[in-house]
């Protein structure tokens, strides 16, 4: 490392991972990835430039869409590789450093809390769930409001129409608000932990289906099987709505304290 | 049901491939939501506005139109992003042709209760104005 050097951090794991498991893997940078050690921890981290990670250039490097999609498939790719040799606590992208010392110093100064986070998630891994409603088939059971009568002005006809369809539209939302509860609490029951996130765009899915219910969920390695049973029969029992779910993930969405 | 990703006979710790790469193949815009909405966040020796959500999001749109899905979902989706373009044309629509029923209404005396139908829809229709901005 030299004075143009950074460290950029991708986990936390325990000190019986070191270089050795890492061997092969590599970051961001295209640079092997390295473990620092301190306080029975490890910091697996990997040495970049400061000219493309240094403060100026980082920041206007995530406006660059092609190097910010680029960069968070490698960083997942390497948190992904610790985790199939130990837990791992994943850090947010672009956590630097300036050198190997103030790594070390971190692991000191958190050593307890990094510590509980990595018996939390030992043998564990997160699991995503989400729920796309089909509003037609939803749509379905709801009782249509009585069309106005022929005695109604057109003006009021019009008016009647659109207030019973707004409302057959509430119905709908009101019934993928209960299936979203419901999906929720039962994967909850069967993990260890999970929480709620906010449903995202369709564009980021890439479908066009309307997105219900988006939750994650920190399930115990042993009950992954009756998991993604309970999925799949969410999935049998309710018609018109279908569920996806992706894993094992690292447990980004279980590092933190505030979860 | 689908299942992206890994899937259960291919846990982090069995060994072998075991996860290596395991959900590549998983849209980045799962990718995209861990690594830069969720992990621990820790402040470095660097620092970068990382978290100016707003911003973000409009980034994270664009990666994925850009990259994977454009072609498979459409490229105009922004243009009835109210979020984006900072309007509702849908509700602009509608406001508007309720405004012209109002007007046809208020010129026939004879259909008084329409009128409080017109409002309460017009009510709604704020109200749905609303929630998309903030959406």
């Amino acid at each position: 490392m030299t004075a143009d050097d950074g460290v950029w951090l991708y986990s936390i794991t325990t000190d019986s991972i070191g270089d050795a498991q890492l061997a092969g893997v590599t970051g961001v940078a295209g640079e092997p990835v390295r473990a620092v050690a301190s306080a029975g921890l490890v910091a697996v981290v990997g040495t970049v430039s400061l000219s493309e990670f240094g403060q100026e250039p980082l920041q206007r490097n995530l406006e660059d869409l092609d190097w910010l999609a680029a960069t968070a498939r490698a960083h997942d790719a390497v948190v992904a590789a610790v985790l199939r040799h130990g837990p791992t606590v994943p850090l947010r992208l672009a956590t630097l450093y300036l050198d190997d010392d103030r790594v070390r110093l971190l692991l000191d100064e958190r050593q307890e809390e990094f510590g509980a986070t990595l018996r939390r998630v030992t043998g564990r891994s997160e699991w995503g769930v989400k729920a796309y409603g089909d509003a037609k088939a939803l749509a379905q059971n709801v009782k249509e409001e009585p069309s106005a009568t022929g005695t109604a002005g057109k003006g009021t006809a019009y008016l009647l129409r659109r207030r019973a369809e707004l409302s057959a539209q509430q119905d709908v939302e009101r019934r993928a608000a209960g299936h979203a509860d419901e999906i929720h609490s039962a994967l909850r029951g069967h993990a260890v932990d999970g929480v709620r996130r906010q449903v995202t765009d369709p564009v980021l899915t890439g479908k066009r289906a309307w997105m219900i219910f988006n939750g994650t969920y920190l399930v115990d390695n042993s009950r992954v099987d009756d998991f993604a049973a309970l999925v799949s029969a969410l999935d049998t029992e309710r018609p018109g709505i279908t569920l996806d779910l992706t894993g094992p993930w690292p447990p980004y969405s279980f590092a933190g304290i505030d979860g | 049901m689908t299942i992206a990703g890994g899937g259960a006979s291919n846990l982090p710790q069995s060994s072998g491939g075991g996860m290596g790469g395991g959900h590549q193949s998983t849209n980045l815009g799962e990718i995209l939501e861990r690594v830069l909405d969720k992990g621990l966040v820790i402040a470095g020796d660097i620092q970068v506005n990382l978290l100016d959500i707003e911003l973000l999001t409009i980034k994270v749109r664009l990666v994925i139109a850009s990259l994977e899905t454009a072609k498979e979902v459409g490229i105009d989706w922004w243009e009835h992003d109210p979020w984006l373009t900072g309007r509702n044309s849908d509700v602009e629509l509608e406001n508007r042709k309720l405004r012209e029923r109002i007007a046809e209404l208020e010129s026939d005396r004879s259909v008084r209760p329409a009128v409080e139908a017109a409002e309460t829809v017009e009510v709604e229709a704020k109200r749905q104005e609303q929630d998309d901005d903030r959406g």
